[in-house]
C-alpha cells in the first residue's frame, strides 16, 4: 500500500461498472452551461483503459456525422453521472487503435457470447 | 504525489505531506538575541542519546518539551503570541494559503551540461565525432586568456537545499496530520521537508 492511498480513498468511486476495451458504453457526462447543469450522453466503443487507481482513464470512440470522435475520461471523475454498459465486445487486444483506420462494417466489433 | 478533484471537478496534482507537530523550545527576542524567531523541534529522541549541551538546552525549556530530532529556527515578526512548550500542528494552515517548501533535492551525481544547465548539445550528424553531448565553447581566446568564474560546466547536480516558492495548500487535515500541496516539492519520497509561509507573491 502506498502512503497516498489514504488520500485517494476519499476520491474513488464505488459505482464504476466492470467494463473492458471493446465494450460499447453510454457515458452520462454532467455538462455545466452558465449556472445550469444537464447530463449529456456519449455513446461509443471503449478503445483503451490506461493507468491504475485514481489516475485510471478510459477512451471512448464514436462516429459523429462521418467524423471519428474520441473522448478520454478519468474512471473516477465526479463529472460522470453514470456509466452504462450497452454491449460486451469480443476483442483480442487491449488497445483497439486499429479501429481508427476502419469505417463502416470493418469497424464493427463482434459481441461476446456469454455461456449461460 | 497523487491527485484530488477540485470544486469544478478538475484533477489537481497534489503532494501529500505528513506534518508532525512541532514543539517550541526557545523564543528568540530582539532584546536578548537581536532578532525574533521560534526555535522548534519535531519527532522524538531518547534522552540517553543527547549530548550534555543539548540536554541542558532542553532542560532549560522546561518539563513539557521532550528532546526532538533537530532544532529548527522559524523567523516570526512577533514572538509574543507563542510560548515555550507550545505545540504547532498542521491546523495553523488552511486551504488556499501559500507556503514555501524547503528540502534537500534528489542527488543526480556528476552531471554534464545538457542535464545540469539544459545546454543544447551538438548535432548527431554533420560529421560530428564523439562530441554529441559536449558543452561547446567556454570562452574567447587570447583575451581574456582564461575561463570566467561561474561559467556553467559539468558538476554535481542535485542533493542541494532547494526551496519551492508559493505552493498552494489544497487541504490541511488536522485529524490525520496530513497536508495536501498543489504541485511538487523537492526531495525523495519520505524525505524531510520544511514548510513555511510564503515570503513572496501577492496575497
Amino acid at each position: 500500500m502506498n502512503p497516498t492511498d489514504v488520500i485517494d480513498r476519499d476520491s474513488l468511486r464505488d459505482d464504476v461498472p466492470d467494463f473492458a476495451p471493446g465494450d460499447t458504453l453510454k457515458v452520462h457526462v454532467r455538462v455545466v452551461e452558465g449556472n445550469r447543469q444537464r447530463v449529456q450522453v456519449f455513446q461509443g466503443v471503449v478503445i483503451r483503459r490506461q493507468g491504475s487507481g485514481l489516475r485510471e482513464t478510459f477512451t471512448v470512440r464514436k462516429m459523429s456525422f462521418g467524423v471519428g470522435v474520441e473522448r478520454t475520461f478519468p474512471v473516477h471523475s465526479p463529472v460522470l453521472a453514470k456509466i452504462e454498459v450497452v454491449t460486451r465486445g469480443d476483442v483480442r487486444r487491449a488497445k483497439l487503435y486499429y479501429l481508427r483506420e476502419r469505417t463502416g462494417k470493418a469497424a464493427k466489433i463482434k459481441e461476446k457470447r456469454v455461456a449461460r | 504525489m497523487t491527485q484530488v478533484w477540485d470544486g469544478d471537478n478538475r484533477a489537481v496534482a497534489v503532494t501529500v505531506v505528513r506534518v508532525t507537530p512541532v514543539r517550541v523550545v526557545q523564543l528568540k527576542t530582539p532584546d536578548r538575541d537581536g532578532y525574533s524567531a521560534l526555535q522548534v523541534t519535531y519527532g522524538m529522541r531518547k534522552a540517553s542519546r543527547l549530548t550534555k549541551p543539548e540536554a541542558g538546552h532542553y532542560a532549560a525549556a522546561g518539563d513539557g518539551v521532550d528532546p526532538g530530532r533537530a532544532l529548527v529556527e522559524l523567523r516570526v515578526a512577533d514572538t509574543s503570541e507563542y510560548s515555550v512548550g507550545q505545540e504547532l500542528t498542521v491546523g495553523v494552515l488552511s486551504a488556499g494559503d501559500k507556503v514555501d517548501v524547503t528540502a534537500v533535492s534528489k542527488g543526480k551525481g556528476f552531471a554534464g551540461g545538457m542535464k545540469r544547465h539544459n545546454f543544447a548539445g551538438q548535432g548527431a550528424s554533420h560529421g560530428n565525432h564523439k562530441h554529441h553531448r559536449a558543452p561547446g565553447s567556454v570562452g574567447a581566446c587570447a583575451t581574456p586568456a582564461r575561463v570566467f568564474k561561474g561559467t556553467r560546466m559539468a558538476g554535481q547536480l542535485g542533493a542541494a537545499r532547494v526551496t519551492t516558492l508559493n505552493l498552494e495548500v489544497v487541504q490541511a487535515d488536522a485529524e490525520r496530520n496530513l497536508l495536501l500541496l498543489k504541485g511538487a516539492v523537492p526531495g525523495p519520497r519520505g524525505g524531510m521537508v520544511l514548510i513555511r509561509d510564503a515570503v513572496k507573491g501577492v496575497k
